[in-house]
């Protein structure tokens, strides 16, 4: 039996034909993985911002997250296992005008490239990280992570996981990420706006979205399928308002808090070394080749289109409530 | 390739005094380096430290990374955001570079990478030389590939040699070593900065085209496809994976040769243009030493008290270390009694000579341990003795 599938009339009728490549499809998830989910929600996040698409990069990592790399319609690397923050940090400095965001996996982001992910946070690098935490390694076939809760199951843990987890909204505030959220792979839409604050932010940007790892995760320890994911995730996720990262950890199916948990201002890593520079240097000091007035100029104009952004998602949320559109009480 | 001069910001005309690690600096400055990410390490901070200090004043971007790991993988993301970009390290931090070297070769990113080099294995002896890491360059990541390597004999060659490896790496797309070391690294030398409009540098070859027809790589195994920089438009993706000239994954055997022989092809094919030797008194030399970087100095002494005593001793000096100058070796183990290679290390470019002499003439390895450099009587003796 063979599925008739009109591919070309798929790409042009799909809503999501600007932000993936569609050459690329079908993508390699299973059915039911969270991946998906969030990949929908930036596309959407981003057309919702209306930004430039060319000044828009996305890095990942190795996994089956790391894989959104090659789908989406960015200037875009698929680099090594833990490697996408420094390779994102390296560009970002390279080349200040792009945004750029890290979409990879737990094992990936917090495993072995943990060293990178602190230290991004820790100066405040102007990146957004975007962590699809299915609590397991996908693509080598369910081995624990450092997020795997005590007792589950994994692939090198067959009688279930004894070590400590880490949870993630807690290492990164701790390690001074300015802009720190988590949601699950139901709540796309709070996804989405989270994103899109995300794109508006300046600095260090980290969203945890737990997602199912259905043909792994799930199966291993006998917690169904997607939709049986989903259904744990209404059942047990819920925002929780100015809470503690500290109180934020998961245990096996247990209660997860959402929400936004930190958003800060703070100076970048770029404008850090550009005030040291200028104080200790003066009018000598040109960064890219921009002099102090220049730089000033492009803060402010920045900063302006930051804040019309923000006027902008206010008055879609304004709106939203008035049409009662079902904003989940959970809004950022 | 456009070549053009070099841009006289970065370029701290005149003479100096410098050591070989702030030369390494000052050429990649004058090369048009703008983004240096590393890792401090024993003998090759001060190039991180004078590339710290000058990059404010020059328009550049420096950042100390956590690791070396993250300092090569800076180098993959700069490179793509526009910037000639740079490293350095020594034994240890290499190690941890090799990984994401392959990242470099694979997506055929320019990068320079200097190692100065200290002896090993392990942490081994940090404040002291070595030519140990001649073979992990070229072999150390994992799979099939090539690089480019020079290695220079002083600073002055240093600057100079720095500035080649920029241009190198811009006409292959491949990552370019300066495998220097701690006693090279470490003299100061008299070392002259020509004028801006003197230099020669090689501009990044940027695609200018339809965007929709822009492919990051073709594989010919002769040249390179033009690079574009994150920003411009062209959705660019590169991905460590086998991939197509688009960029995308295509994992097939077929896909994977085709891509691994353009690796190779396109350093082999044009190792005669990128090949440098320095080679006095061989015409009707008996015996012929082949030396690089640091140990060539010695050799100079070994040679000279050679011919001293009538031994007809040419020398050839491998400043071009990878692609390796096998035809020339081989041509010269045709016409020469023996070639001695001394190396501070236990046998590493001596396994080249032999393989591209094939047993037409003697080849005499003089090993040396890493710490210190021979002594030249040491040399003299292999000479005598191969001589015979
Ligand atoms: C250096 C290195 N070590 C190990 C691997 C094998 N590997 C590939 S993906 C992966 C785990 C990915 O897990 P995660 O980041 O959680 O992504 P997921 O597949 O769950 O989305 C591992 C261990 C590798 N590619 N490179
Ligand atoms: S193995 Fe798991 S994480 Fe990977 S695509 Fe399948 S469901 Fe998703
Ligand atoms: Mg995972």
């Amino acid at each position: 039996m063979s599925i008739e599938v009109n591919i070309d009339k798929f790409r042009a009728d799909s809503p999501m034909t600007d932000f993936l490549r569609m050459e690329r499809m079908p993508h390699i998830w299973c059915p039911g993985c969270g991946i998906g989910t969030v990949v929908n929600s930036f596309a959407e996040a981003v057309k919702k911002s209306g930004m430039d698409m060319d000044k828009l990069a996305v890095i990942s990592g190795i996994g089956c997250t790391g894989r959104v790399a090659g789908y989406v319609n960015f200037d875009s690397i698929h680099t090594t296992h833990g490697r996408a923050i420094p390779v994102a940090t390296g560009l970002k400095l390279a080349n200040p005008d792009m945004k750029v965001v890290v979409v990879s996996g737990d094992g990936d982001l917090t495993g072995i490239g943990g060293n990178h992910f602190i230290h991004a946070a820790r100066r405040n690098m102007d990146i957004m990280v975007i962590c699809v935490n299915n609590f397991t390694y996908g693509m080598t076939g369910g081995q624990l992570t450092p997020t795997t809760p005590q007792t589950a199951n994994a692939s090198t843990t067959p009688y279930g996981n004894y070590e400590y987890p880490f949870s993630l909204p807690f290492l990164a505030d701790a390690c001074g990420a300015t802009y720190v959220a988590r949601w699950t792979s139901l709540h796309a839409r709070n996804i989405t706006k989270s994103i899109r604050e995300a794109l508006n932010h300046k600095g260090f940007s980290f969203i945890e979205v737990i997602a199912p790892c259905t043909t792994l995760y799930q199966r291993r320890n006998r917690l169904g399928d997607g939709l049986d994911a989903l259904e744990y995730y209404k059942e047990e996720a819920g925002v929780e308002k100015d809470v503690d990262t500290r109180e934020v950890g998961i245990d096996f199916q247990g209660d997860i808090a959402m929400g936004r948990f930190v958003k800060q201002d703070k100076p970048t890593y770029e404008e850090a070394v550009n005030e040291r520079y200028a104080n200790v240097l003066g009018d000598d000091y040109q960064l890219y080749g921009m002099s102090k007035p220049e730089r000033e100029e492009k803060a402010k104009r920045e900063a302006e289109d930051r804040a019309k952004m923000q006027a902008l998602m206010d008055d879609e949320e304004a709106q939203m409530m008035a049409e009662d559109m079902g904003v989940d009480e959970e809004g950022l | 390739m456009r070549k053009t001069a070099a841009d006289p910001k970065g370029v701290l005309e005149g003479s100096h005094f410098l050591d070989g690690d702030h030369a390494i600096a000052e050429g990649a400055l004058a090369a048009g380096c703008r983004f240096f990410a590393g890792y401090p390490i024993t003998p090759s901070t001060e190039t991180a430290e004078r590339f710290a200090e000058r990059c404010p004043g020059v328009g550049g971007m420096f950042i100390q990374m956590e690791d070396e790991i993250a300092s090569i993988a800076a180098l993959v993301g700069g490179a793509w955001g526009g910037q000639k970009v740079m490293t350095v390290t020594s034994g240890p931090g290499l190690s941890l570079m090799m990984e994401n070297l392959g990242l470099a070769v694979m997506t055929e990113t320019p990068m320079v990478i200097a190692d100065v080099q200290r002896a090993g294995p392990s942490t081994g002896l940090p404040t002291l030389p070595a030519q140990q890491d001649m073979m992990q360059i070229r072999w150390g990541s994992h799979g099939d590939y090539r690089i480019i390597a020079l290695c220079p004999d002083s600073p002055q060659e240093c600057f100079d040699l720095t500035v080649e490896a920029f241009n190198l790496s811009e006409t292959y797309r491949v990552p370019v070593f300066i495998m220097t070391d701690e006693t090279v690294g470490h003299m100061h030398e008299k070392v002259v900065i020509p004028p801006a409009e003197d230099i020669e540098v090689v501009e990044r070859n940027y695609y200018e085209g339809p965007k929709a027809d822009y492919r990051p790589y073709k594989f010919t195994g002769k040249d390179v496809a033009p690079m574009v920089k994150a920003g411009d438009g062209y959705r660019f993706h590169l991905t460590g994976l086998t991939h197509d000239e688009r960029g995308y994954p295509h994992l097939t055997v077929e896909q994977n040769e085709k891509v691994v022989t353009h690796l190779i092809e396109k350093i082999d094919s044009n190792a005669d243009k990128i090949i440098q030797l320095d080679e006095s008194e061989m015409d009707g030399a008996e015996v012929v030493v082949v030396s690089y970087g640091i140990t060539s100095r010695i050799v100079s002494r070994a040679v000279q008290l050679a011919r001293e005593e009538g031994i007809k001793t040419g020398s050839m000096r491998l400043i071009t270390i990878w692609p390796f100058a096998e035809k020339r070796i081989e041509e010269l183990a045709g016409k020469v009694k023996a070639i001695v290679v001394p190396e501070i290390n236990y046998g590493q470019m001596v396994r080249e000579v032999e393989r591209s002499a094939a047993g037409r003439c003697k080849v005499v390895s003089v090993p040396h341990c890493g710490g210190a450099v021979h002594d030249p009587e040491v040399i003299l003796d292999a000479i005598k003795e191969a001589s015979k």
